[in-house]
């Protein structure tokens, strides 16, 4: 491809509107006198709704509609949807739209007001009268597998599904190898937190029976076919926009949510637009979360620290309800991988019910807890062999000439998880020369002569990205000249307008400007499936692609004949189709009205238009396979995921006194194939160290044992502001293509955090030279930890935490001691 | 999170926003809205009534005299932060205000404001308790002063009357030979802190006549201590030591979801450390010039 565009900075089109406060959300929608939802929600982690008594709502002036389950009917008094069900998902089960005689989550929606404005909604909340039968709570891993109580009283044990996936015999391997260990690992929960939260606007117009309906959303189809099939309405009779989505980072592809349903049923049966807008606090309580897991590890290993055998059980907390399946834990288990191949490996995980916010896929998707799991195994290895963290990953690694490289477990996708491509040892390199990690001995030493306490880590990964099943575009040529390209997935942030804008520039010769991309618009794009797992710029890039190819052939074919040259003389560039080595040309927008025979003169390129004259009089104006206009459409549907791959590395700081932790240095090697647009992919990787700062040394969801969520704002809610990420980000790009899709690009959404929980805990590890097991990890709980470890304790802690205290009862297995190995 | 009906006033004279005070026992006063604002939203409080004071004249102003710092009700702590003669007369002003949260709410709050919504977390309620200053309340029947050390009742707790409304603020000037430290630890970049020290020092050459620090969010009411006994011997890690020994004594660390209390108590060692040695310094340096 001759290309100009493709692989530069261009600036971000989309930067002035959003920088200048221009950017238009759902909450900004406002389609005629609107109504405005609340929901109330449950204040109890777990019980049997005896009675609502709505009584005293409906004395409200301004109220429209209160709503509880008795009032749905038909598909709406179902359940919702288990999107993605597995054969291992047994137990799988998800919530109504409103509580249906049981809570099971703080925040479980119960009743749905209409009201004026959202303040009346909000006192109309607080007279609905709830009598509950409190149920005991099941809060966290651990209560979950003891299973005193039950979740949903038909799920024993707790247990959603059981899922176990082996490569030839892991536990023989261990048995059988010279040195063996065992490591428990924890994680906990997070979130994703987008800037925007949910919303929903919905109109009905009663004349032509369409619905219209604007939502935050990852997947505008997905919440097309949800709404028709709850309301049992016609595809055809609804629209799904998705307007400007202020972030999503997995939450938003969960669907339908309760309020995506019932503001549109709430619009169709008022009459009225209705608008649900989320609060943070809802947001906290009611929209998914992640990320905790526990861990157990066995691993054999031969002297150079080459694996022999990995043997991998984790429980995964899933929260109340299993709306989406189990991705997440299946994506931990097969991406634990990384860019390794050990010789035989075993993964077995329970997902578990708990009576706190379900789990959905949050960026990375199940990949930071396996990279935990994996690094952390690299690391204890090392330090048992005494040998240098990087050589035993390299003994380890993938070689270059190993791809297509099969792992021979299934994917996500349920397709074999075969990587297409990757250099490793490339990487590797690259890393440590970013990073200084041959040279770090002497920093320590000069740093330990100040008094001051530093360490390094280095996390690699690999990530399946671009998941079909497939991405369609559409390319449309006006005859100003302008392309106007739609393609249907959704767009939270990421640029896609410029990067898309990029593609279709250097294929059709046009100006960048004179490109512009709609989104996630089912009016304008019925099929696609949704901006998640890293897979936009993959599966709608490559359709942008193609369709843009199409509409090139068509064009070329056209000015052939209207310039009365070969195709194959001629090239479009600068907007305009020319025989090559001639000043014979036609501007792509004559070329347009020419493709249409309907050519009133309205305009300039219409007379230009004219002069030429196209196609055989002896025919009909449009040809039995032709089509009137200058489109191309087309779908990209790969066989398989690419897998993206990248390390970082990080120099921490803690403090002996305070044991405050600072970041001193992060670098990031980064390879996604071919980059379309350098400065979009390295925000990306700005943004995922961001969110993986916050997750690795700040973020958790504190519940209490009664499943009330302790810290559901802003202020306890730790994210990371800009005052506690890296000022800089050292990032160096590998480019290897991938040979799955024309581009040979890869995806780049998630990576920037996937390593982060591994990369800290090995980097404060190195520092304080203790193991580090529970992530994410406080200057508090590493305090603790560091009155565990002394060699002399010189007082009691008072309390235990969770990281550790010296009082806490253990076994030698439990996550402060949590390796032990063995050699034969 | 949008707040319980309420009526709202925004009284132009000072008389009549305490007579519409005085009115509604269910009224609250309406300065920076910082803290009571999100406690609407959040329908943790829901007044029957705000009495809005940010239309009532000269409230604003920041007076400095060689006494000390005089703060209007509605002066904003970016005001005061951004006053270089308040911060000649009172350096431990702009050192704490420094760390009050952020900008933003900064530019909003009001140092008044926060130093009766007396929350012991807060950085300007123990600057006050330590400097030894002041508030002046006024109600309908009449205005009087609350020392520092009689305005904390409680957690978020003031003794001011449900009438009254805290009008001014006064900070007593440095003296000469006195030095000031402040420094807090927090989670993040303008957090509550975790544990924060504010230290007054007075010397006589090398010798500490005068050791005084403030805690916040280690006691459930700003808290003042004395560490002037520990430090008769001079300043050195083993004296002040001591003090941080003598100042634990005093508070009452406590565990929450960001820190353990013990964790807390060890803040709040280093910090009486550094910030004792700081003001010590400081007091030199001010004897030098």
């Amino acid at each position: 491809m001759t290309t100009k565009l493709f692989g530069t900075k261009v600036n971000r089109v989309e930067d002035q509107r959003f920088l200048r406060g221009r950017g238009r959300y759902v909450d900004d929608v406002l389609p005629g006198p609107t109504l405005h939802a609340a929901v109330l929600r449950s204040p109890h982690a777990h019980a049997r709704i005896r009675a609502i008594d709505v009584d005293a709502v409906l004395d409200i002036e301004g109220v429209h509609a209160v709503w509880t389950y008795d009032d749905l009917t038909g598909a709406m008094a179902e359940p919702l949807p288990l999107l993605i069900p597995h054969p291992t998902l047994t137990h799988g089960r998800t919530q109504y739209a409103l509580a249906k005689d049981e809570v099971n989550y703080v925040g479980e929606a119960i009743a749905f007001v209409v009201a004026e404005d959202r303040y009346v909604a909000e006192d109309a909340l607080s007279a609905i009268v709830v009598d509950y039968e409190f149920l005991p709570p099941v809060v966290g891993i651990a209560a979950a597998r003891a299973a005193t109580n039950l979740v949903h009283d038909d799920v024993p044990g707790n247990v959603g599904a059981r899922m176990e996936q082996e490569n030839g015999d892991a536990r023989a391997a261990i048995a059988a190898a010279p040195h063996t260990l065992t490591l428990d690992l924890d994680i906990e929960r997070s979130a994703c937190m987008p800037m925007e939260g949910r919303g929903t606007v919905a109109r009905w117009d009663p004349d032509s029976a369409r619905l219209q309906v604007w939502t935050s959303t990852q997947t505008s189809t997905g919440v097309r076919a949800a709404v028709a099939a709850k309301l049992g309405l016609d595809l055809g009779q609804v629209d799904v926009i998705t307007p400007d989505v202020g972030g999503g980072f997995g939450v938003k592809i969960n669907h339908p949510w309760p309020e995506e349903l019932l503001v549109p049923l709430a619009a169709r049966t008022l009459g009225r637009p209705v608008k649900f807008t989320e609060d943070r606090r809802e947001h906290f309580i009611s929209s998914a979360h992640e990320r905790a897991q526990v861990q157990h590890i066995e691993v054999g290993y031969d002297d150079e620290g080459r694996i022999l055998g990995l043997d991998v059980e984790f429980w995964h907390d899933h929260g109340a309800y299993t709306p989406y399946g189990l991705i997440v834990p299946i994506i931990t288990s097969t991406q634990l991988l990384g860019p390794y191949k050990p010789a035989n490996y075993r993964v077995v995980f329970e997902s578990l019910y708990t009576n706190t916010v379900m789990v959905t896929p949050y960026r990375g998707a199940g990949r930071p807890q396996g990279c935990y799991a994996m690094e952390r195994t690299m690391d204890a290895i090392a330090k048992d062999l005494g040998k240098d963290r990087t050589e035993v990953r390299a003994v380890n690694f993938i070689q270059p000439d190993e791809f297509p490289y099969e792992h021979g477990l299934v994917f996500q996708d349920g397709r074999p998880l075969t990587y297409d491509s990757g250099d490793y040892p490339a990487s590797l390199e690259k890393i440590k020369k970013l990073v200084g990690w041959d040279e770090f001995e002497q920093f320590r030493a000069e740093m330990a002569a100040e008094g001051r306490r530093v360490g390094i880590g280095l996390a690699c990964y690999v990530e399946g990205t671009g998941v079909g099943p497939y991405e369609g575009a559409h390319v449309h040529i006006e005859t100003s000249g302008k392309v106007k390209v739609a393609t249907g997935l959704t767009t939270q942030g990421q640029g896609h307008a410029t990067a898309f804008a990029q593609i279709v520039a250097d294929e059709l010769g046009v100006r960048f400007e004179d490109v512009e991309v709609v989104t996630g618009d089912t009016r304008r794009m019925p099929y696609a499936v949704g901006t998640f797992a890293s897979r936009a710029a993959v599966m709608s890039g490559s359709a942008i692609h193609l369709a843009a190819k199409r509409a090139k052939e068509k064009a070329l074919r056209i000015a052939a004949d209207a310039l009365e040259a070969s195709v194959e003389d001629l090239e479009l560039a600068e907007g305009k189709v020319t025989v090559r080595g001639t000043d014979t040309s036609i501007d792509l927008g004559t070329v347009a009205v020419l493709s249409n025979p309907l050519r009133y003169a309205f305009d300039e390129a219409s007379k230009a238009a004219t002069q030429f004259s196209v196609g055989d009089p002896g025919k009909p104006p449009v040809a039995e396979d032709d089509e009137p206009g200058l489109e191309g459409k087309d779908f990209y549907s790969p066989e398989r995921s690419t897998f993206a791959s990248g390390m970082h590395a990080v120099i921490v700081e803690t403090d002996p006194l305070t044991a405050e932790i600072r970041i001193l240095k992060y670098a990031v090697v980064h390879d996604c194939g071919h980059l379309i647009n350098p400065m979009i992919v390295e925000g990306q990787i700005h943004g995922g160290v961001a969110q993986g700062v916050g997750g690795a040394l700040y973020e958790r969801m504190a519940y209490d044992e009664s499943g009330q969520l302790l810290n559901a704002s802003f202020m306890d809610f730790l994210m990371p502001y800009a005052s506690e990420v890296p000022e800089s980000i050292d990032i160096d790009h590998l480019e290897t293509p991938s040979p799955l899709n024309p581009l040979g690009i890869k995806g780049a959404g998630e990576a920037g955090v996937i390593p982060s929980a591994a990369v800290f805990a090995a980097a404060i590890e190195d520092a304080e030279g203790f193991p580090i097991t529970a992530m994410p990890i406080s200057p508090s709980e590493l305090f603790a930890l560091r009155k565990r470890h002394a060699p002399v304790v010189e007082e009691v802690a008072q309390r235990p935490s969770r990281n550790s205290s010296v009082e806490e009862p253990r076994d030698e297995a439990s996550r402060n001691h949590p390796t032990r190995s063995t050699d034969r | 999170m949008k707040p319980a009906p309420f009526a709202y006033v925004r009284p132009g004279t000072l008389e009549e926003a305490l007579e519409a005070l005085a009115a509604d026992p269910g009224a609250k006063v309406l300065a920076g809205g910082q803290s009571l604002v999100p406690l609407l939203s959040m329908r943790l409080a829901a007044p029957s009534r705000l009495v809005d004071i940010n239309g009532l004249p000269d409230l604003d102003r920041v007076r400095t005299d060689a006494d000390g710092v005089r703060l209007g009700a509605l002066a904003r702590h970016a005001d005061v932060l951004a006053d270089a003669d308040a911060g000649r007369v009172q350096p431990l002003l702009p050192l704490a205000l420094a760390n009050v949260a952020h900008a933003t709410i900064r530019n909003r709050g009001t140092t008044v404001g926060s130093l009766v919504h007396a929350d012991a977390a807060a950085e300007m309620p123990v600057v006050l308790r330590l400097l030894g200053g002041s508030v002046d309340v006024a109600s309908v029947r009449g205005r009087r002063t609350i020392a520092a050390d009689d305005l904390f009742a409680g957690p978020l707790e003031s003794t001011l009357d449900h009438d009254e409304i805290a009008v001014e603020a006064f900070f007593p000037a440095l003296a000469a030979g006195a030095g000031v430290g402040f420094e807090e630890i927090a989670r993040r970049h303008g957090d509550y802190a975790l544990c924060g020290v504010a230290a007054l020092v007075e010397r006589d050459g090398d010798r500490v006549t005068v050791a005084r620090a403030g805690y916040l969010s280690v006691c459930d009411v700003p808290t003042v201590v004395d560490l002037t006994p520990a430090l008769d011997d001079g300043l050195d890690d083993a004296t002040l030591d001591a003090a941080a020994d003598l100042a634990l004594d005093a508070l009452e660390p406590a565990d929450d979801i960001h820190a353990t209390a013990d964790y807390r108590a060890q803040l709040a060692r280093v910090l009486t450390a550094r910030v004792l040695r700081a003001a010590y310094d400081h007091a030199g340096s001010r004897r030098a010039a």
